[in-house]
């Protein structure tokens, strides 16, 4: 264990309180759109943990990522359906005793997992150093250059996977819908006065000629 | 690494995502039903010209220059045999299109595009050579593919297809990436050769764990017993054409992507995946054979009949020979071209006003209406159930052989008295074209090139074919011996 300073200790312990209190509070909240709005501040927090542990790139990704696009299409997703929370929330306390269960089930298995760990029982590979990133870069640095040069490919064939599911979305959703008048500006800068005015002399008594 | 020698190696995958690009400018610019035929027939030419560029890898390409991005990819002998065939059945489905849909009113250029980004995901999927490969190929082709099942949107059954599909499909995927990481985690590496060094001396429980969750995944995609029960429900509602895609191309590729995973990753621990591959062929061709003869809808009826073949295909497998493999791609090409011919006469089938007829009852007596239609499906039928003078015999003759000579003798009787049970819903289906009272439903006008696509594999699958077994034959041992140069 290599020596670490007071002021990161006790950044650690701040953040990592915050966050488990903020996820405590997200599933807690009666109103979604706090729970929502809770869940962003559980994101923040764990993004100054990744800070603290050096990994400024996952930062980055999470409040970039999840705070940004994940958390605002949940609160689009929340505030657009009309789902009754409080209906939701009636069947827990009668699978309570299920979810005890199942949560002492998980923390079962998790504590043998360390456990076994621990004593030497699970043999794991060693990593084949095919991925080691350069002496000195940052770990931004490093990312991009892996998946630049050594997995370029698969990042490409990833960027082809998104733009699949972009066509799909549009594919499934999109209508031709008849009757919308959408602008044509080449027509309107085409237009002259002379096309949509008329001079008139209406005779007076014999009304106008439209 | 030497970056323009991966660059040159992965050509078909490049050409097939430029033009993919190129064609949805076209379409998002002159969208419309007679732009959508334009598309679908450049997206077949780019295929054909894809399967062309790989032909010269069959005959054999040294390990090193068939490598590309530092281990990630392969071009080989194998993974062009199996390109070969996913282009040709991609291009089939292609071509079987424009007339179902404009029936429908819902032709429009997104299909061949996503079937060409479908092809591309296939293409990476039989040339991965690291799990992380495998998993980008395969995500490609199944979101793809579930947009596919889905693409009739106004009919209730297609969407309802593409959500099961989609559903499920995540689900599997998601138990794929768990066996995966389990894998990662065991063995160190995501590359097959370094999964299969790291388990040469022995294999720890969690790798066993891995593996075993890697084989369900991908039983899933091809439809392998126990993990089929989405088939029938897919095949039935997603659109006809879609379905002969579904039911040919991606299972190519995902029975390619098991036999490079289990023979090229886990080779050195092949008995504890024979087992599991073993017992997947069992199940598969006794559930495909039970299943089907239950069946009213013929679509349903083609679906348990692929996992049936799914079946034979895993016996090749579960021998873990050179000849069971090659055996495998021998059975593949004859599945590929049965599945096509089938699906064609299946959307040949029209009433007067041109709407498919779909239940096996309103066939009665085809051969009086549309005798052509009738030649061309007993034909299919007699090839699946494997009745000899037709090539659907070959394929299951040589994957029994294999199994014989691995000394599977019990699997081997087991998959014959199975295909037993197979050929009578096969027969069923000829019976009712021939001897019952025609009932006078199918008489709409068929599509030129759906005669054209039916009479080819009619030919393809007629004793004609066994010209080919020699050559076919050679083939796919030089690509089966590609799985075999580490071991």
């Amino acid at each position: 264990m290599e020596h670490v300073g007071l002021i990161p200790v006790i950044a650690f312990y701040l953040f990592a309180t915050l966050t488990v209190a903020a996820g405590a509070i997200t599933i807690l909240a009666r109103n979604p759109v706090h729970s929502v709005l809770w869940l962003i501040v559980a994101f923040f927090n764990a993004a100054g943990l990744m800070v603290l542990a050096g990994a400024e790139f996952i930062a980055m990704l999470l409040v970039i990522v999840y705070v940004g696009a994940v958390a605002v299409l949940f609160l689009f997703v929340v505030m657009m359906l009309d789902i009754d929370f409080a209906e939701l929330r009636a069947g827990f306390i009668k699978n309570f005793p299920l979810g005890m269960v199942l949560a002492v089930v998980l923390l079962a298995e998790l504590l043998m997992g360390v456990g076994a760990y621990q004593t030497g029982g699970l043999k794991l590979g060693t990593a084949d150093g095919t991925a080691v990133a350069a002496a000195g870069a940052s770990n931004i640095e490093a990312i991009g250059m892996l998946l630049y040069s050594k997995y370029l490919f698969l990042f490409e064939a990833a960027g082809i996977i998104l733009l699949v599911a972009m066509i799909g979305a549009i594919v499934l959703t999109h209508r031709e819908r008849g009757g919308v008048r959408g602008q044509n500006i080449a027509k309107q800068v085409a237009r002259r006065p002379e096309d949509a005015t008329v001079n008139m002399q209406p005779e007076v008594g014999k009304g106008v000629q439209l | 690494m030497d970056l323009t020698h991966s660059l040159r190696l992965v050509a078909p995958e490049e050409l097939l995502s430029v033009v993919g690009l190129a064609l949805l400018l076209v379409s998002a610019w002159a969208g419309g039903a007679r732009a959508a035929r334009a598309v679908t027939w450049i997206a077949v030419a780019v295929l054909a010209a894809c399967a062309v560029l790989v032909v010269p890898a069959l005959s054999g390409v040294a390990p090193a220059d068939a490598s590309a991005f530092g281990g990630l990819y392969a071009a080989d002998a194998f993974s062009a045999y199996a390109k070969v065939l996913i282009y040709v059945a991609a291009g089939a489905s292609l071509l079987v299109a424009p007339a179902f849909f404009e029936k429908a009113g819902a032709m429009r250029a997104e299909y061949p595009i996503l079937v060409l980004f479908a092809a591309l995901g296939m293409g990476i999927m039989v040339s991965a050579q690291n799990l992380m490969t495998l998993y980008i190929g395969l995500e490609l082709n199944s979101l793809a593919a579930y947009v596919l099942a889905a693409f009739l949107k106004t009919d209730e059954r297609s969407a309802e297809a593409g959500l099961k599909y989609f559903v499920l499909g995540a689900l599997a995927s998601g138990i794929l990436l768990f066996g995966m990481s389990l894998t990662y985690g065991f063995t160190g590496t995501t590359s097959y050769a370094g999964i299969a060094a790291a388990l040469q001396g022995g294999m720890a429980k969690g790798a066993l764990f891995g593996l075993t969750f890697v084989l369900a995944g991908l039983a899933f995609k091809a439809s392998a017993v126990p993990f089929h029960m989405w088939t029938p429900d897919v095949y039935e509602g997603a659109p006809t054409p879609v379905t002969a895609f579904f039911a040919s191309a991606p299972k190519v590729a995902a029975l390619g992507l098991t036999m490079r995973v289990a023979l090229e990753a886990f080779a050195p621990q092949a008995a504890a995946w024979q087992q599991i591959v073993t017992f997947a062929a069992i199940a598969s061709i006794v559930v495909g054979a039970l299943g089907a003869i239950g069946q009213g809808n013929i679509k349903r009826l083609l679906a348990y009949s692929s996992i049936n073949n799914v079946g034979f295909v895993l016996i090749g497998l579960a021998t873990a020979t050179p000849q069971g493999a090659s055996a495998m791609l021998v059975y593949l090409a004859i599945y590929v071209a049965m599945t096509v011919g089938g699906f064609v006469a299946v959307l040949m089938l029209k009433d007067a006003d041109g709407n498919q007829v779909e239940q096996i009852a309103d066939i009665a007596g085809l051969s009086h209406t549309r005798p052509l239609i009738a030649a061309g499906l007993a034909m299919v039928m007699f090839s699946l159930a494997g009745i000899p003078p037709l090539f659907g015999f070959w394929g299951k003759f040589v994957v029994f052989q294999a199994a014989v000579q691995a000394g599977m003798v019990p699997l081997a009787a087991l998959g014959i008295a199975a295909s037993v049970i197979g050929a009578f819903y096969y027969l069923k289906v000829v019976k009712v074209m021939y001897f019952d009272d025609a009932a006078g439903k199918v008489t709409g006008a068929s599509d030129m090139t759906h005669s054209v696509l039916l009479a080819a594999s009619a030919l393809f699958i007629s004793p004609l074919g066994y010209l080919l077994t020699r050559c076919l034959g050679s083939i796919a041992q030089t690509a089966a011996a590609v799985l075999f140069h580490a071991a």
